[in-house]
């Protein structure tokens, strides 16, 4: 490791800024007041992610960040320089191929409008992953993390017990 | 809502990062996971001319344990503490804390010395703190100190670090034999801040009660075990010098110290009594 100080990027000038986007490089210019959010939706044209409040509260912009859920609009563009990013674009297996939590919503009108739901969808994935047998007290202490306006929560509660069910068999995921 | 234009310096050693505190004249902030500074920025209450980032220095991402105390470097990371498997043997109050703390997707990136330095009067770590008699390890060019928890918060949102200095972590006492812990928040939601939260410690010598949320920063009481407790809960809610604000009233919160204080320093009492059992058997 270098003795010598790191450089300090500059105010008002735009920096290189390279992560893992869903399994691929991408990479772009930004200032170091920009919010990864931002970095995503107008540098990088990935519009899934969603803005809501912009500080920290609503959950719409949620993201994974090296593999757990985070808030976008809480995290610079620079400081995710170089992390692995996974947002909703990256959950359908193929396009015309959702995944099973994605399924799941649609089948148990887990959404309304949408707005909130690619950030809810980027915290039960990574839920899903890592407590596979995970109940619906899990699940709603996940979502209190987010806001949502039009479903009243219970619907998203079942889409998501029910993808845990299909994830847990497999010729269903 | 962004936030006003800053520089950045992704910091590799301590060094650098008490060099760009020493050389900025107090116009840049030590950014960790940013849970709560990114909000200040946002809102431009804060405006800082650079943002030193922390979390690539290795020194400051370590949880050590000297047998007496555990001390959490500035860039642990909130959910990391959580999912480490020996946090609750280590200090069973961190332990029952940690969840409280806004949410899974915050406490992914949040630090635990991030919500310390942000000194909100109803967060959780600094009540935890507080209650446990923890220290704050300050470190700048010019001194290395460390402050007991109620020296370093002095106000809402306001602490006693220089502008140079850097929390390097925080340290707590390691749990002992013979005693008792518990936490409690009341809140609208979970992952509220709280409208009043309760930390409280129990030994063979004293049975300490912390409350946040309520003053303008966590206050510690030693109370009676005897009769005596609901006079000195009494006269803790009054001397707190409790508020009305959109969440709850100055009265409401007061009766809340009376009557959940009570109720979580005789689960601290009951907690150290289930441990005395375990450590007999």
């Amino acid at each position: 490791m270098s003795r010598q100080a790191p450089a300090v990027l500059d105010a008002g000038q735009r920096h290189p800024v390279r992560f893992t986007l869903n399994g691929r490089k991408a990479g772009g210019e930004a200032e170091p007041r920009m919010l990864l959010h931002d970095f995503l939706r107008h540098v990088l044209g990935a519009t899934g992610t969603h803005v809501g409040c912009e500080h920290g509260i609503c959950g719409a912009c949620t993201v994974q960040i090296d593999g757990a859920p985070a808030r976008a609009c809480l995290t610079l563009a620079v400081q995710a320089d170089g992390a692995e990013i996974r947002t909703v674009e990256g959950l359908a297996l193929a396009p015309d191929r959702l995944s099973a939590l994605q399924e799941a919503f649609r089948a148990h009108h887990g959404l309304q409008c949408g707005f909130c739901t690619p950030g809810i969808l980027m915290s039960l994935d990574a839920l899903l992953r890592e407590r596979p047998d995970c109940g619906e007290a899990e699940i709603r202490e996940t979502l209190s993390g987010h806001l949502c306006r039009c479903t009243g929560y219970t619907p998203i509660v079942k889409a998501a017990l029910a993808a845990a069910e299909a994830l847990r068999v497999p010729h269903h995921a | 809502m962004k936030p006003a234009r800053f520089a950045y310096q992704r910091a590799a050693t301590t060094e650098h990062v008490l060099e760009a505190l020493h050389r900025s004249g107090g116009e840049a902030r030590v950014i960790a996971g940013g849970q709560s500074l990114v909000p200040m920025l946002n809102m431009r209450l804060a405006r800082p001319a650079l943002l030193v980032d922390i979390m690539h220095v290795a020194a400051l991402s370590h949880v050590d344990d000297d047998g007496a105390r555990l001390i959490i470097g500035a860039g642990v990371r909130q959910r990391d503490l959580e999912m480490r498997h020996d946090t609750a043997a280590r200090q069973p109050l961190l332990a029952m804390a940690l969840p409280w703390l806004g949410h899974v997707q915050t406490r992914s990136r949040g630090t635990v010395c991030g919500s310390i330095a942000h000194a909100d009067p109803s967060a959780e770590l600094p009540l935890v703190l507080t209650a446990l008699r923890g220290e704050v390890h300050l470190r700048s060019r010019r001194r290395a100190r460390r402050l007991p928890a109620e020296a370093f918060f002095t106000g809402m949102m306001v602490t006693a670090r220089a502008e140079d200095e850097l929390i390097e972590a925080v340290s707590v006492p390691a749990v002992r034999p013979g005693t008792g812990y518990a936490f409690r928040e009341i809140s609208r939601r979970h992952g509220d801040f709280a409208i009043a939260a309760f930390a409280a410690v129990a030994d063979e010598k004293e049975l300490r009660l912390a409350i946040g949320g309520v003053a303008e920063t966590p206050k510690a009481r030693v109370l009676p075990t005897d009769q005596g407790l609901d006079d000195a809960l009494d006269t803790f809610a009054w001397n707190l010098e409790a508020r009305d604000d959109l969440h709850a009233s100055a009265r409401y919160r007061r009766e809340l110290v009376r009557r959940i204080g009570r109720e979580v320093v005789l689960a601290a009492i009951r907690d150290r009594e289930a441990r005395a059992l375990k450590e007999a058997t």
